[in-house]
């Protein structure tokens, strides 16, 4: 079958996004009414004047969720082809998947009971 | 000429963004817009894939390039408070000539390569088995349950040091400062 | 499921099962308030148990999992010079550890896990298994070289040696990548047994990958032009990690070389001149530099460089004998330079100390019996008789005569005098310097002492006997073909 065949209700929905949000920001252009004075753009407009950068440093609390997020997210693409010949690998595949989660599982208690998803 | 279908169309139109988002994404003096210029060029780069029937590398395109390695380039450039004025100009000084000698021996290599696969069948023919349906999930979860099965378990190993390695080097221990 | 021919044998993986067993148990134990004080002895006591039932699979000569697990003469040799790495820098490790208010549980569960992944390296014909085993052996060693995470020359040694080790990762990905790419295989057996076609069919791409492998690998045994991180990692690392980056690594990365180049690619006839170019720099290179150093981790940095040239030689030549003669030296080097490291780690326990040469002056007067062990390993690493270095280099040199490499002989045989210099500037600075100010008095404890005690025996042991190690060196290489 042609491959734009299979993919196309994804195809669609793609087109279909792209379309919605470029016709609501086109629409907010066209029709928005728009006033830029200074005290405009200021962040807080009846208030003290801003002082210094709004950009600050993120803390190391977000890298480290998200490094843990990608070593779970690289488990789930070991998972994915698994789960497609499951069928065909039968109890000997289980028991392959099942020494792989529990080494990871290891790792999770691990971060559990570090706290290193505490947040304080 | 090729007839003018939605595959050819859905090609050239992948194949384009994946060059100029990758070209965008060098060219960005913001990092988090270079980010999201690659973004769109690991997309683009997961269309080629699909097309070529590969849809397990384009599957994990999808889901650890764009779904984790991208946001965590943004965490790490907000950690970082990265700003476009802080870089140093990548064009100046002797080293560019440097990233332009290895990039251009990258590339040669890459347009070797190319031309080699797709010259008239003399060469590279032991690939020409493995490239039918090559990427796709089926072939490759069939070798890596069974052929490739002590690869695939020591993997385990490898993403559990990631993990104890992330959480000694990142995590503050109660009392440290 | 077809699994006829998978010979799925646990019996096989003993030693990296129980590695990986007391690695889990010492992570987990390490969590809870009392189980933090385990992972020294879990630590001590997985090493010993792989190193025993590395030792039973002495001799056998199997295959397992689909054909990616080989255990033969070779495999067992190297994982026995791991595991006693590995066991040497444990124990030199606690000391230091607790006086640097550094020990945690997880630093002994990166070691064995760094071990697994040398074990996983040296016993596979498969590129991709070795390479995943570089991996599991290169992330906790980023780890460790940090691990000091409050001194920022710890800081600068984890995350130098972090990118450099993804960058040579990377190459030698890319390397593996091209090789598959020429005979749509990355089994070295096959690669062997079809070189010739692969080499007619894509010879470019086959040159382009093996050059590429060449400076993966080239990176982690620290062979010159790759060598750059070495000292600035080998400084910053916490001492007892720096004595295990110094053998284990470069064991492991010599394992994978000694099979891929004297095996896989043992007909490329081309890989002779690079490998020639590589261990004379790498030995010039590694011996001069070492001379104008203050530093006695950095002299040590550049000798381990030094070293990683004489086993060059021994590759570079190929065949039985060489490799034979590397493997010797390779055991030799272990006992030897861990001695040193240990001794220096000793030194580094007390406060305010930076190994500096001027910091042993007095030393022989207050600790005549550390100094003169001290004395012994740089003898041994000179190349004095009757020590271990010296019949190791021996062997090597008179290999390269007899494999017709005269020049590469005599090279470095000059480089190894040069040598001299400097490790005699130890001795030196231990018993004829006189010292302006006391010696600091250092702590001994019954591990630090078995440590000596290993070291020391292994490098007198292995001098005074050469030729029955040699021949045990020998079997292995045997096996392995």
């Amino acid at each position: 079958m042609d491959k734009v065949e299979i993919y196309l209700p994804i195809l669609i929905m793609v087109a279909v996004g792209a379309l919605i949000a470029t016709v609501l920001m086109g629409l907010s252009v066209l029709i928005g009414k728009r006033t830029r004075s200074k005290v405009k753009m200021q962040p807080y407009e009846c208030g003290v004047d801003p002082v210094g950068d709004t950009k600050h440093p993120v803390p190391v609390k977000y890298y480290m969720v998200a490094i843990l997020f990608i070593i779970f997210d690289i488990e789930v693409v070991f998972l994915y082809p698994w789960a497609v010949i499951y069928d065909s690998l039968g109890m000997f595949g289980f028991l392959e998947m099942l020494v792989f989660v529990a080494i990871l599982i290891t790792g999770y208690f691990y971060i559990l009971g570090k706290g290193a998803l505490k947040w304080d | 000429m090729e007839a003018l279908n939605l595959n050819v169309i859905v090609f050239y139109l992948a194949a384009g963004l994946a060059i100029a988002g990758a070209f965008l994404m060098v060219w960005q003096k913001n990092p988090v817009a270079s980010a999201l210029y690659m973004l769109l060029s690991i997309v683009s780069q997961a269309v080629l894939y699909l097309q070529l029937d590969a849809l397990f590398v384009g599957a994990v395109l999808i889901i650890v390039y764009a779904g984790a390695i991208v946001t965590l380039f943004l965490f790490v450039i907000m950690l970082l408070n990265l700003r476009g004025e802080d870089l140093v100009n990548p064009s100046a000084g002797p080293k560019r000539y440097v990233k332009l000698i290895i990039s251009g021996v990258v590339g040669a290599e890459l347009v070797y390569l190319l031309v080699e696969s797709t010259g008239i069948g003399t060469h590279l023919t032991k690939l020409d088995s493995a490239i039918a349906n090559f990427g796709d999930v089926k072939p490759v979860a069939e070798l890596l349950y069974s052929k490739y099965l002590y690869g695939f378990e020591i993997t385990s190993i490898l993403l559990l040091v990631a993990i104890v390695g992330a959480v000694i080097l990142a995590r503050r221990e109660p009392g440290e400062n | 499921m077809n699994l006829s021919g998978a010979n799925i044998d646990f019996t096989l993986l003993l030693p990296e099962i129980s590695l990986a067993i007391c690695g889990f148990a010492i992570l987990l134990l390490g969590v809870t308030k009392r189980g933090k004080d385990f992972g020294f002895g879990l630590g001590l006591f997985g090493l010993i148990a792989a190193l025993a039932f590395t030792v039973q699979q002495w001799g056998t000569l199997e295959t397992g999992f689909f054909g990616m697990v080989t255990k033969d003469g070779f495999s067992s040799l190297y994982n026995i010079i791991f595991l006693l790495a590995g066991i040497i820098s444990l124990l030199i490790a606690q000391t230091y550890l607790r006086a640097k208010k550094i020990d945690k549980p997880e630093y002994y569960a990166l070691v064995l896990f760094s071990i697994l992944g040398m074990m996983v390296m040296a016993s596979s014909y498969d590129l991709i298994i070795i390479f995943i085993g570089l991996e599991i052996m290169s992330i906790p060693l980023y780890v460790l070289a940090g691990f000091h995470r409050f001194n920022p020359k710890s800081n600068e040694a984890g995350i130098k040696y972090f990118i450099i080790g993804a960058f040579a990762s990377g190459f030698l990905l890319y390397g593996i990548a091209l090789v598959y790419g020429a005979g749509a295989t990355t089994d070295l057996r096959l690669i062997a047994a079809n070189y010739h076609s692969m080499a007619q069919q894509a010879p470019l791409l086959l040159y382009a990958g093996v050059a590429l492998i060449l400076i993966g690998f080239g990176f982690k045994v620290g062979a010159v032009p790759f060598h750059m991180w070495a000292p600035d990692v080998y400084q910053g690392a916490p001492t007892p990690v720096t004595a295990f980056f110094s053998v284990g690594p470069k064991a492991a990365g010599f394992a994978a070389l000694m099979r891929i180049l004297d095996f896989g690619f043992d007909s490329m006839d081309e890989i002779q001149s690079v490998l020639w170019i590589l261990a004379v720099l790498t030995m010039a290179v590694g011996n001069i530099l070492a001379l104008f150093q203050d530093n006695i981790k950095r002299m040590l940095a550049y000798s381990s460089i030094a070293h990683a040239g004489y086993i060059l030689v021994a590759l570079t030549v190929g065949g039985e004998g060489a490799v034979a003669s590397g493997l010797y030296y390779l055991l030799g080097y272990t006992f030897f330079n861990l001695g040193a490291f240990a001794i220096l780690t000793i030194l580094d326990t007390r406060d305010g100390t930076d190994s500096r040469f001027s910091e042993l002056t007095g030393m022989a007067s207050r600790h005549p019996f550390l100094a003169t062990l001290l004395a012994i390993f740089m003898f041994s690493l000179a190349g004095f008789p009757p020590t271990a270095g010296f019949f190791g280099k021996l062997y090597i040199f008179s290999g390269a005569v007899e494999g017709g490499f005269i020049w590469l002989a005599i090279i470095g045989v000059m480089t190894s005098f040069v040598s001299v210099y400097y490790y005699l500037r130890v001795v030196v600075a231990c018993f004829f310097t006189k010292a302006d100010h006391p010696f600091q008095q250092v702590a001994m404890n019954p591990y630090l002492a078995l440590a000596l005690i290993i070291t020391a025996v292994g490098a007198l042991g292995l001098g005074l006997f050469p030729s029955s190690w040699i021949d045990l060196s020998r079997q292995a290489f045997a096996s392995f073909l």
